[in-house]
């Protein structure tokens, strides 16, 4: 009753705000009531669902470094009934505000669906192990990408100058310093920083001089890109991303030598590429370049790279200090980690030094102090957290990589990107040969011309070149052509390096090391070779690296762990994993004794949590939850984009609800495919599916047969071998796409879809009420259990209601 | 400087060359290094190495300097201890910590692997009988976390035994309650050390300078080995 009521008014208020299409609209309007009183119903709850990925989000960044959301005051959550139309005179019973929630809502779409994708990645493992993440995450942007342009979309804008910079670079490089293996790093701390900081200014002054050469070539027409301009694009492309190639070094265990060369190549390669980026626009817009800038910019150089490094150091041992008197107020203990590292973060770029090289080494500094300060759980929490928000902000750039790369105007000039690509490897792999024969004598462990060989050839490009080139000014003439030119090289070398450098490592066979050794005779027999090499050291009156070690260690036992360290108590590394090593064995005995509890996943969840074995033991409750809080995410906000469709008179334009729809209609079609994925082990679904597979694209195809876009997604999505899932939930978010943005061309569509779209609410929601589990682990785990089922048995309730 | 010092006894530093593998500048270097710790005497004793400062905080001083005197380290099939060494048995024992070449076949590997191991293991194996005990194993690792301040010989000997027992398991597999596993033969210590890259991590580079000047600074620093924790937070 009171949603017939709801959609009459609704009817009403949407009758005379557009005066052009009342034809049209009133067909569709008929047909959107059932998706009104959905959505009418489910406002409510769906507000709280929506809220879920969104409060669930806002609870795991507690911090600054969190906001990938662009804009944090904005609460997602609030909802759209808080301001009545003014114009009104009756109380609105149901108003929508979209404009007050458009940036986080969006922001938080894309994150969903870019982390819908990776959960769909590994649902089948083999493909992650052959095609890097990057890859597939690209790929599933170029679709997306693909979706937006054939709608005349526009990508969001979100990707700017600042945003990057202060929101999406902060996690990914406080990732790499929190996660940098420490004793390997200060092993071979020299040859890290060689290669990093001579091996990119070697790459980047090597490319921009000889692309210089080249573009005074008459035939290639791009003799008005100056030296400078030239500089600062091979700075930028000269910053390598191997996060690809580290997880198929992790996955061979590459030895550790090569791994962490590479590691720290790409870290600190990041700060070197930001510091020449910076120093390169400023240069860019300077008429003339006098010597004496040269000097100054060298300088300049070490000041920034060296000032970084002090506050850093100096934010490290705040936060290590802070975290001392914590022990009262545990909750907020995480708080501290991401507080001072953004803080250190920003204050460099207040003094515009470098600002990786301030969060990386603050990470570096306070990681052991406040490791052994704050508790198991913040302990936990801080890397969970860590991780996940460098994941997120790379996931995003490279996603966003693949939209660009279709939806903006490009500028191809074969002469130039051909010479880029060749001269960037030339460059590499030069560098590489000259660098490591310099490096070489000062090495225990020499690096062999396997170890070169892959060092050069994992010189992928990635999300960092991306950002620094799509953020350059506008001032730069030739941004079009840079822009493409790193998108070039990117697709080049994350897709064929990348994809190749796994068969490329097995088949010449590179000395592995095995890294997970967990035996308390390893541990043990490690010390002693440690101290026999120590004392065999001073007997013959050399010394290396142990013994600054050791003069560390003296220094930091006798002051640093004294200040920063509040249970100041000395423990041998071998008593540690022999505590370790007995909590796993009572662990092990507690699991088989009492089966699968589920308390001890949260203790023992430090490790990743694979996702999805669709298990018995899955509870019903959590996964109908689940389901129902997507279906119903995706009704509402499919309601949503057809009354924005509909409605142009509203306050919100039409680009609202465009730039909404590719992305909801991607995050139907991505939960579709993982709801599918996970389907083929049950057969019931399996008929329900293919029933459905088959049927819609039929009748969406039927209806749409003249429309030249849709046959160009549905070859894109034939040929894509993912599965017949995508094909389908491709066609049908296409046409959603569709409908929602020609409003005046594809009347029927809409109103297809509109009557279709109840009954494919329905029928998903079925799917994920079989095989949810999948998606269970993300939000679960944020929420208490306790509070969780009971909002799950109120969901329950209100879908019985509404089904009865 | 060391270099050129060493060049009138070239013909006798070939033959230690080829026999250990040294090139003559480092042969150069130890050379005056062993003078400088024998006195300028031809050999070598215990006491000498025992007053060297730097050493005398490592926790493991005893089995390092007991190395140097043991013939099972000299490559000459000897057994048992002696009383002092001369400057070639010195460069041999040191030759065990010689970084690897970088082109080696895998049998070269295995060797160099083997010979590593080997001086590790009659570190342990004080008796020479063959086998680490649990006498011996324990003792070891008392001296390992002896830095280690508060804690226990009870604790030492309770990592010594988990240790043991983890050997037993992989070497012997499942074992009957009445069994009693004898001690580490050195084929179980090369099973169970069999994923420790050790041809790549007991090297020191020796190097082709004259350092005994800054040494000699540096030596003056006692109390170099103040607690094995810290390596914990480096490693």
């Amino acid at each position: 009753m009171i949603y017939d009521r709801v959609t009459i008014k609704l009817l009403e208020g949407l009758c005379h705000k557009p005066p052009k299409f009342q034809n049209g609209v009133k067909i569709v309007l008929l047909l959107l009531l059932y998706q009104m009183k959905l959505a009418v119903n489910f406002l409510t709850i769906g507000l709280v669902i929506l809220s879920l990925p969104c409060g669930s989000y806002t609870e795991i960044p507690p911090k600054p470094p969190g906001s990938v959301t662009v804009l944090p005051p904005v609460k997602p959550a609030g909802g759209p009934q808080a301001f009545p139309d003014a114009e009104n005179s009756n109380l609105p019973v149901f108003t929508m505000d979209y404009a007050r929630i458009q940036v986080p809502f969006e922001v938080t779409l894309w994150v969903l669906l870019a982390s819908f994708a990776k959960i769909g990645f590994h649902v089948y493992h083999k493909i992650t192990f052959w095609v890097p993440e990057s890859c597939l995450l690209i790929s599933i942007g170029l679709i997306v990408g693909a979706i937006m342009h054939s709608v005349h979309e526009e990508p969001p804008a979100v990707l700017s100058y600042n945003v990057f910079f202060l929101f999406m670079l902060p996690p990914i490089v406080l990732e790499s310093g929190y996660f940098m293996p420490t004793r390997p790093f200060f092993e071979n701390v020299g040859t890290v920083l060689w290669f990093a900081v001579v091996g990119t200014l070697w790459n980047s002054i090597g490319i921009g001089m000889s692309l210089y050469a080249v573009c005074q070539i008459e035939a290639f027409e791009v003799q008005d890109i100056n030296l400078q301009e030239n500089m600062l694009f091979a700075a930028i492309i000269s910053a390598v991303d191997p996060v690809a190639v580290l997880s198929v070094f992790e996955d061979v265990s590459v030895n550790e030598q090569l791994y962490i060369v590479v590691f720290g190549e790409c870290l600190f390669n990041d700060a070197v590429t930001v510091v020449l980026y910076n120093m390169f626009i400023f240069v860019a817009d300077m008429p003339v370049v006098e010597p004496v800038d040269v000097f100054l910019g060298v300088a300049r150089f070490f000041v920034v790279g060296l000032g970084g490094m002090g506050f850093g150091v100096i934010f490290g041992f705040v936060a290590s200090f802070t975290t001392r008197f914590t022990s009262n107020v545990r909750e907020i203990e995480p708080l501290f980690i991401f507080m001072y590292s953004y803080l250190a973060y920003l204050v460099a770029e207040l003094f515009s030094i470098s600002s990786i090289m301030a969060i990386v080494t603050c990470a570096l500094t306070m990681k052991y102090y406040v490791e052994e300060n704050v508790s198991q759980r913040s302990c936990t929490t801080i890397r969970h957290v860590v991780k996940m928000l460098g994941t997120i902000s790379e996931t995003l750039i490279f996603f966003f990589l693949g939209v660009v790369t279709i939806t903006t105007e490009h500028e191809w000039n074969w002469g130039y990107i051909m010479f880029t690509l060749l001269l960037a490897l030339v460059w590499r792999g030069l560098g590489v040969l000259v660098l490591t024969q310099i490096i070489n004598p000062f090495r225990t462990i020499p690096f062999n011309f396997k170890d070169q060989f892959i060092l050069g050839y994992g010189g992928l490009r990635g999300a960092i070149s991306f950002a620094l080139v799509f953020t350059l000014p506008d001032s730069i003439g030739r941004k079009k052509l840079f822009v493409t030119t790193t998108i070039c090289m990117i697709m080049f070398t994350v897709f064929i390096q990348g994809i190749s450098i796994r068969p490329l490592i097995e088949f010449i066979n590179v000395r592995r090391t095995n890294r997970n050794l967990e035996t308390i005779n390893v541990e043990i027999h490690s010390r002693l070779i440690e101290h026999t090499i120590a004392g065999v050291e001073d007997l013959c009156g050399q010394w290396s690296h142990y013994y600054w070690k050791d003069k560390f260690l003296k220094f930091n036992n006798r002051i640093l762990r004294k200040i920063l360290i509040r249970d100041n108590r000395a423990e041998s590394s071998i008593v540690a994993l022999y505590k370790k090593l007995e909590l796993q064995n009572a662990m092990e005995i507690l699991d088989t004794v009492s089966g699968d509890i589920n308390a001890g996943s949260s203790i023992v969840s430090l490790q990743y949590v694979y996702p999805l074995c669709p298990s018995s033991s899955c509870s019903f409750s959590l996964s109908l939850s689940l389901s129902l809080s997507l279906s119903l995410s995706l009704s509402l906000s499919l309601s949503f984009a057809f009354s924005l469709a509909c409605s142009p008179s509203l306050s919100f334009s039409l680009s609202v609800s465009h730039s909404l729809a590719p992305s909801l209609a991607c995050s139907l079609s991505l939960s579709l495919s993982l709801s599918l994925s996970l389907a083929l082990s049950c057969s019931l679904s399996l008929i329900l599916l293919l029933s459905l597979s088959l049927a819609l694209p039929l009748l969406l195809a039927l209806s749409l047969s003249h429309s030249l876009a849709l046959s160009f997604a549905l070859s894109l999505s034939l040929s894509l071998p993912l599965s017949l899932s995508l094909s389908l939930s491709l066609s049908l978010s296409l046409s959603l796409s569709l409908c929602t943005n020609d409003t005046h061309t594809l009347w029927p569509c809409p109103s297809l879809c509109v009557s279709l779209c109840p009954p494919c609410c329905l029928s998903y929601t079925s799917l994920h009420l079989i095989h949810p589990s999948s998606l269970t682990h993300y939000p679960f785990n944020l929420n208490r259990s306790d509070g969780y089922l009971s909002n799950t048995s109120r969901r329950v309730g209100i879908w019985s209601i509404y089904q009865g | 400087m060391g270099a050129l010092q060493s060049l009138p006894d070239e013909p006798e530093y070939r033959d230690l060359s080829e026999k250990t593998g040294f090139s003559f500048e480092q042969i150069g270097i130890l050379h005056k290094r062993f003078k400088q710790l024998s006195h300028n005497e031809d050999t070598l004793r215990r006491d000498d190495l025992n007053t060297i400062p730097d050493l005398s905080c490592n926790p493991i001083r005893t089995q390092i300097i007991e190395a140097f005197f043991d013939k099972r380290n000299f490559h000459q099939n000897g057994e048992g201890t002696v009383q002092e060494i001369s400057f070639e048995e010195f460069l041999v024992v040191m030759s065990h910590f010689r970084p690897p070449a970088l082109d080696m076949t895998e049998e070269q590997r295995e060797i160099i692997r083997r010979e590593k191991l080997r001086f590790l293991f009659n570190m342990h194996d004080t008796d020479n009988d063959g086998t680490i005990t649990l006498e011996e194993y324990r003792h070891v690792v008392e001296e390992l976390l002896s830095r280690s301040g508060a804690l226990g010989k009870e604790t030492a000997k309770g990592i010594a035994d988990a240790a043991m027992l983890e050997v037993a398991s992989i070497s012997m597999g499942h074992m009957e309650p009445d069994e009693f596993y004898e001690g580490i033969t050195f084929e179980h210590f090369l099973k169970i050390l069999k994923d420790i890259e050790i041809e790549t991590r007991m090297n020191i580079r020796f190097l082709n300078m004259d350092t005994t000047n800054l040494c000699k600074k540096i030596n003056s620093q006692q109390d170099h080995y103040l607690q094995v924790n810290g390596e914990q937070k480096i490693a």
